[in-house]
């Protein structure tokens, strides 16, 4: 955890105590800005406002969670560009990563809440119970819902990491014991603060879009561009689908029947395995995962939808997403003559859904 | 008909011609007009560019086109920040390439830049600053040494 005398520092002069050189640093910021799709003359105005930055106060908070998300971050396998934001940063709390624990551990979470009110980031993962009055996940004697309304009270931004906290996830599945709902649920019931909210979905999400997106409100003191579910566009504006190496077998109407068929073996698209690429917004296409090496699909396994709400409750990971094509021959048959049609339907779902994002500016 | 050569055929991708002198499909023809643009700006006292190549949906075989159109300048450069970034001017003076790899060697970014040296090479002032002082501590260290 950060020292106190350190807070006034600036980004770009931590890192180069941390020994990241004036090049290193502009590597990092042409790097990012490449990932964020931003155009590379913007590079310089980008090192210059992160370099002068004042070093944020990060408060993590981790409810209903199986600490995957936290994970992700950081054990990223590029550790010196990805998680140098995480670096960068004064993290004054995250139960995970912190040395302190017991009442010290409580007393630096609301040191860090009281000094930089209405300044810090306050990263969320995990679900919020609030059946029977939160009972069913308790830190220090206080319900969740006690803990996320005060941090929420004082906070510049919240950015719900993985899709507990951005919409439920699993915590929320059927029958849903604990009651337990997202951050942005909160915020529209009234029952904590609304302050400007990003979801950053996934189970868990991909860590360079977490690096990214603090990169980002950094850079420009606001919230990046955000789609239907309050999620980043440059990362979430297409779908698996759109951006799958797989996607011209699926046009071609090339299907894998089970996971050791000839089409398994040759690569062919797995939507009749249950592959729900088509209607998943997320970036794994393109930025991959363990460093770039491959991404569900690429291994041979359908997408399971972990960036969309209620991806656990949209029946069986294996069923094709429409229904009716799946387990006679005929219907296979069918879904085989319909490959293309089917091709032209889902890239014309997306499509609308891009129009519904960019008609959100 | 006379011969094999008057068939109409449409060459794709990477198997074209290793000398073939144009590429018919894909972005790498327009990426080469793109660059004659901003090397006429810069011949012109205009500003540098840089074309993020992560950026450009590349069809098969336009990235090896690009690489081998542009060709091997005199050049190359090796930054040890991050993980190395490999900087080389092409055989068109004046457009550089420069690749960002991160710890692992994975190629984590890549630009083509149009001027007549890349940011990342250059000396920024802060680093000027930086220097001349560890040297002046360097000398007053040497000279103490020197008395004792």
């Amino acid at each position: 955890m950060a020292k106190d005398d350190d807070k006034e520092q600036t980004l770009g002069e931590v890192l180069r105590q941390q020994g990241v050189s004036r090049r290193g640093f502009l590597k990092f910021c042409a790097t990012t800005a490449s990932l964020m799709a931003l155009p590379p003359s913007m590079v310089p105005a980008i090192a210059k406002a992160l370099d002068k930055a004042p070093r944020p106060s990060v408060i993590y908070l981790s409810f209903q969670e199986c600490t995957g998300c936290a994970e992700s971050l950081t054990r990223s396998h590029s550790p010196t560009l990805e998680s140098l934001m995480f670096n960068a940063i004064s993290l004054d709390y995250q139960e995970t990563l912190q040395a302190a624990a017991g009442t010290a551990a409580e007393a630096a979470l609301h040191d860090a809440m009281k000094k930089f009110h209405g300044k810090y980031l306050l990263l969320v993962d995990g679900s919020i119970p609030v059946k029977d009055d939160g009972v069913y996940s308790t830190i220090a004697g206080k319900t969740n819902l006690q803990i996320m309304k005060e941090a929420a009270e004082g906070a510049a931004a919240v950015v719900a990491v993985g899709t507990c906290s951005a919409f439920g996830g699993i915590p929320k599945a059927n029958p849903n014991p604990t009651g337990a709902v997202s951050v942005g649920d909160l915020m529209k019931s009234g029952q904590i603060a609304t302050k400007p909210l990003i979801n950053v979905s996934g189970c868990p999400p991909i860590p360079v879009v977490i690096t990214g997106v603090l990169a980002h409100y950094l850079t420009f003191g606001e919230v990046p561009a955000l789609d239907v579910h309050g999620r980043p566009k440059v990362f979430f504006g297409e779908t698996i689908h759109d951006r799958c190496y797989r996607r011209p077998f699926y046009d071609q109407g090339k299907f894998a029947k089970t996971f050791d068929d000839e089409g398994a073996r040759s690569g062919w698209c797995l939507y009749e395995l249950g592959c729900k690429g088509p209607t998943t917004y997320n970036a794994c296409a393109t930025t991959k995962w363990n460093g770039g090496v491959s991404f569900p699909v690429e291994s041979g396994h359908g997408c399971l939808g972990c960036s969309e709400p209620d991806f656990w409750d949209k029946g069986s990971f294996y069923a094709p997403l429409s229904t009716g094509h799946w387990g006679t021959a005929e219907g296979i048959a069918a879904a085989a003559a319909a490959g293309a049609a089917i091709g032209i339907g889902a890239a014309a779902m997306s499509r609308r859904h891009q129009d519904t994002i960019s008609k959100e500016e | 008909m006379s011969g094999l050569s008057d068939i109409g055929v449409k060459v794709e991708g990477d198997s074209e011609p290793e000398d073939g002198p144009t590429t018919r499909i894909g972005n790498a023809l327009p990426i080469l007009h793109e660059i004659e643009t901003y090397l006429t700006r810069l011949t012109q006292g205009g500003e540098p560019a840089t074309i993020d190549l992560r950026a450009m949906p590349l069809a098969p075989g336009d990235y090896e086109t690009l690489q081998r159109l542009l060709g091997e300048g005199e050049v190359s450069a090796t930054i040890d920040a991050l993980g190395p970034t490999r900087v080389r001017e092409t055989a068109v003076r004046g457009v550089w390439w420069v690749t960002h790899h991160g710890a692992t060697d994975e190629v984590v970014a890549e630009f083509i830049e149009i001027t007549r040296i890349p940011t990342i090479l250059q000396t920024v002032d802060e680093d000027l600053v930086d220097g001349l002082l560890r040297l002046r501590d360097c000398l007053a260290q040497e000279g103490q040494a020197a008395s004792d």
